[in-house]
């Protein structure tokens, strides 16, 4: 290069801005920060809390239904087991009438599960596809079912029950129960089937399927979860149903009618194991069920 | 392999009281690539949706491949599809996917194989197939559902906006190889876009629809230069077609000039039955001339706005009152308030009714390359 010669009188060019300016930046505020762990904070002890408020009566029950009438009696109680013994609980499940009346809520539970997705699933599915006169006014209409008390509903419902000649039986408790789980099976069902994109339907249905076709490999598939969910609310509704139950069955009671009907007469130590014999299976229904309420493909459906 | 025929089709949405298909007949050549293009709700979706048989039409007949297809299920037209959300079923694998339409005809596992192999090859997929689509990309689903739809070797190919949930870049790139792919395969193919550029680089022939009608169908060159309507006009291009208001009268030396507020602009005597009636002039901004002098046929303008796009210059001036895009090189300059003269060419002249906005039949032959 040879030396340039000096430079024509050209305009100043503007001096190349430097990235970041030399002035000193105010400290960094950490307290947004600490703001923001406190909160988090508060968000767990809330969290620990609630979970105490559902958990522990639930172990304290357990407790009292494994422990000897002894202990029970003994003051003060203590918070976790010393006298083991399932006396109590063996005494209850042997009484008469808790085995049948056991399979007949879990006969109940499952059928009322089976009838509502059958009836209230279709149901759902029309709600979230088609647009149809009254749409709405069905919708709100559904939850009508529910504003009835129950006892209104039974009493009528054992006389026609008793002249069908199906009073006393587990199909009459059925059918009562589906008629209490449908609004919210029809609803939560319509939302599940809303979420699954129309288009995978039309992808179905382009290659190969039929429209039903379409709706049991591609939207059945796909809806698991929400019909779970659906489901766990179904079971426990029944399970824990006892005012119809009670009016419905004289006989073949379920558990709960079973338990509403006889504790009351009972020593104290069967109130705790016919608590906790109400509460377990329930809770095992909703564990095996949780699996397909969390998401099955790794990702949301879309 | 088939053609597709759609005669006066009518959609009337219940409830609804302007059609979103009006009266439509179009034939997709076999083999041929055409493209629906039009703003969103002009009914490109509609029509697609009753040729696949996903919505039934009002009126009118639907034929693929000499056969009668208007109120047949989807699954019985021989066709596939591929959908601008992807579509592609979260619940099955890769390879799953890809033999859906197969293992729905109950083809033998081992043509499913085959074939769901040699289609992920194609679209470079092969080491993904045993993925869930929540695993891929946004660019690999739609490439996944692009496989879907070719495995079946079906009549008919159909995709709605296929590019339009892919981020720029991965648009442009998949454009090339969808257009390289399906003119490998040759099948018959109706295409939705609303992106002009996507409709013009990829269809052999492209229909311009509004309000449910087709405005203009004709290969996408055509479409760009001879728009049959204002609206086509307007609608392609970036900017669009500039349009001239104004009037033309014949000169006493037997010429035509299209009058403007104290500029008059050389127009085709053809136009001379025209005169003294209001007209508009549509000219494309890159086919306007642009030059610092008077030379004959230029009219004056003045400059009000400069914008350098780095491959080209954009002006926007102002014409006897009117505004007026051109386009110059990208080494252009010009500063707002400029005097710049203007100079059109007949060939890059068309010529429209103001009143019914439909191009006049103005014999004006296309550019040839100048000597």
């Amino acid at each position: 290069m040879s030396i340039a010669p000096p430079a024509p009188p050209a305009p100043p060019a503007p001096p190349e801005a430097p990235a970041v300016a030399a002035e000193p930046l105010p400290p960094v505020d950490r307290r947004p920060l600490r703001r923001r762990r406190m909160i988090r904070a508060g968000q767990q002890v809330a969290a620990i809390a609630l979970t105490l408020f559902m958990g522990v009566p639930v172990y304290l029950i357990a407790l009292a239904a494994f422990s000897s009438r002894a202990e029970l009696n003994r003051f003060p109680k203590a918070l976790w087991p010393r006298d083991v013994s399932i006396d109590t609980m063996r005494t209850f499940l042997h009484s008469t009438g808790v085995v049948p009346s056991f399979i007949n809520s879990v006969e109940v539970g499952i059928a009322t599960l089976i009838v509502s997705l059958l009836i209230g699933a279709p149901a759902g599915y029309a709600i979230a596809r088609y647009v149809f006169r009254g749409r709405d006014g069905y919708q709100l209409f559904l939850l009508t079912a529910r504003s009835l008390p129950v006892v209104v509903l039974s009493i009528p419902l054992a006389t026609m029950f008793l002249r069908l000649n199906i009073y006393d039986s587990v199909l009459a408790v059925t059918l009562v129960h589906a008629v209490l789980a449908l609004p919210t099976t029809v609803l939560i069902t319509a939302s599940v089937f809303v979420a699954v994109p129309a288009e995978l339907e039309e992808a179905g249905m382009v290659f190969g399927c039929t429209r039903f076709g379409a709706f049991r490999k591609v939207v059945l598939p796909l809806s698991v979860p929400g019909v779970a969910a659906s489901s766990i609310f179904t079971f426990v509704l029944s399970w824990n149903e006892v005012l119809a139950a009670a009016i419905l069955t004289l006989n073949n009671r379920t558990l709960p009618a079973q338990v509403l009907t006889t504790l009351p007469y009972s020593p104290v130590e069967f109130r705790f194991a016919g608590g906790f014999a109400m509460v377990v299976p329930s809770l095992v229904f909703i564990l095996l069920m949780r699996r397909y309420l969390t998401n099955m493909w790794g990702a949301t459906i879309r | 392999m088939a053609e597709i025929r759609v005669r006066n089709l009518v959609k009337l949405y219940p409830g609804q009281r302007s059609r979103a298909n009006d009266d439509i007949s179009l034939d997709v050549a076999d083999g041929e690539f055409l493209v629906l293009l039009g703003p969103s709700g002009c009914g490109k979706t509609t029509l697609l949706r009753m040729v696949a048989g996903l919505e039934l039409p009002t009126d009118g007949q639907v034929v693929i491949g000499r056969r009668d297809v208007t109120y047949l299920p989807p699954r019985e037209r021989r066709l596939s599809m591929v959908f601008q959300s992807y579509a592609v079923f979260p619940h099955k694998r890769v390879r799953d996917n890809i033999g859906f339409g197969l293992a729905m005809r109950g083809a033998p596992r081992s043509t499913i194989r085959q074939k769901v192999e040699w289609a992920a090859d194609l679209l470079r997929l092969t080491e993904f197939l045993d993925r869930y689509p929540a695993q891929l990309s946004g660019g690999q689903r739609q490439r996944v559902a692009v496989a879907r739809a070719i495995v079946v070797e079906a009549d008919v190919l159909l995709m709605d906006e296929p590019l339009s949930n892919l981020d720029a870049l991965l648009r442009l790139s998949f454009r090339a190889e969808l257009k390289k792919l399906v003119g490998e395969l040759g099948t018959t193919t109706l295409y939705v876009t609303h992106d002009q550029v996507e409709a013009l680089s990829l269809g052999d022939r492209v229909a311009v629809m509004r309000d449910g009608r087709v405005e203009q169908v004709a290969d996408p060159m055509s479409v760009y230069d001879r728009p049959a309507s204002v609206f086509v006009g307007g609608f392609l291009g970036s900017p669009p077609m500039n349009f001239i208001s104004g009037s033309v009268h014949a000169e006493p030396d037997g010429g035509v000039r299209f009058g403007l507020d104290g500029a008059a602009i050389p127009a085709p005597r053809a136009l001379a039955s025209y005169a003294d009636r209001p007209l508009r002039l549509g000219v494309r901004a890159e086919s306007i001339a642009l030059a610092d002098a008077q030379a004959d046929g230029a009219v004056p303008a003045t400059v009000q706005v400069f914008e350098p796009l780095g491959s080209a210059t954009l002006l926007t001036v102002d014409l006897a009152g009117q505004q007026v895009k051109v386009q110059a090189s990208a080494s252009y300059r010009a500063d707002p308030g400029d005097r710049v003269w203007l100079s059109i060419m007949e060939e890059h002249q068309r010529w429209f009714d103001a009143e019914t906005s439909l191009a006049l039949d103005v014999d004006t032959p296309l550019a040839t390359a100048p000597t």
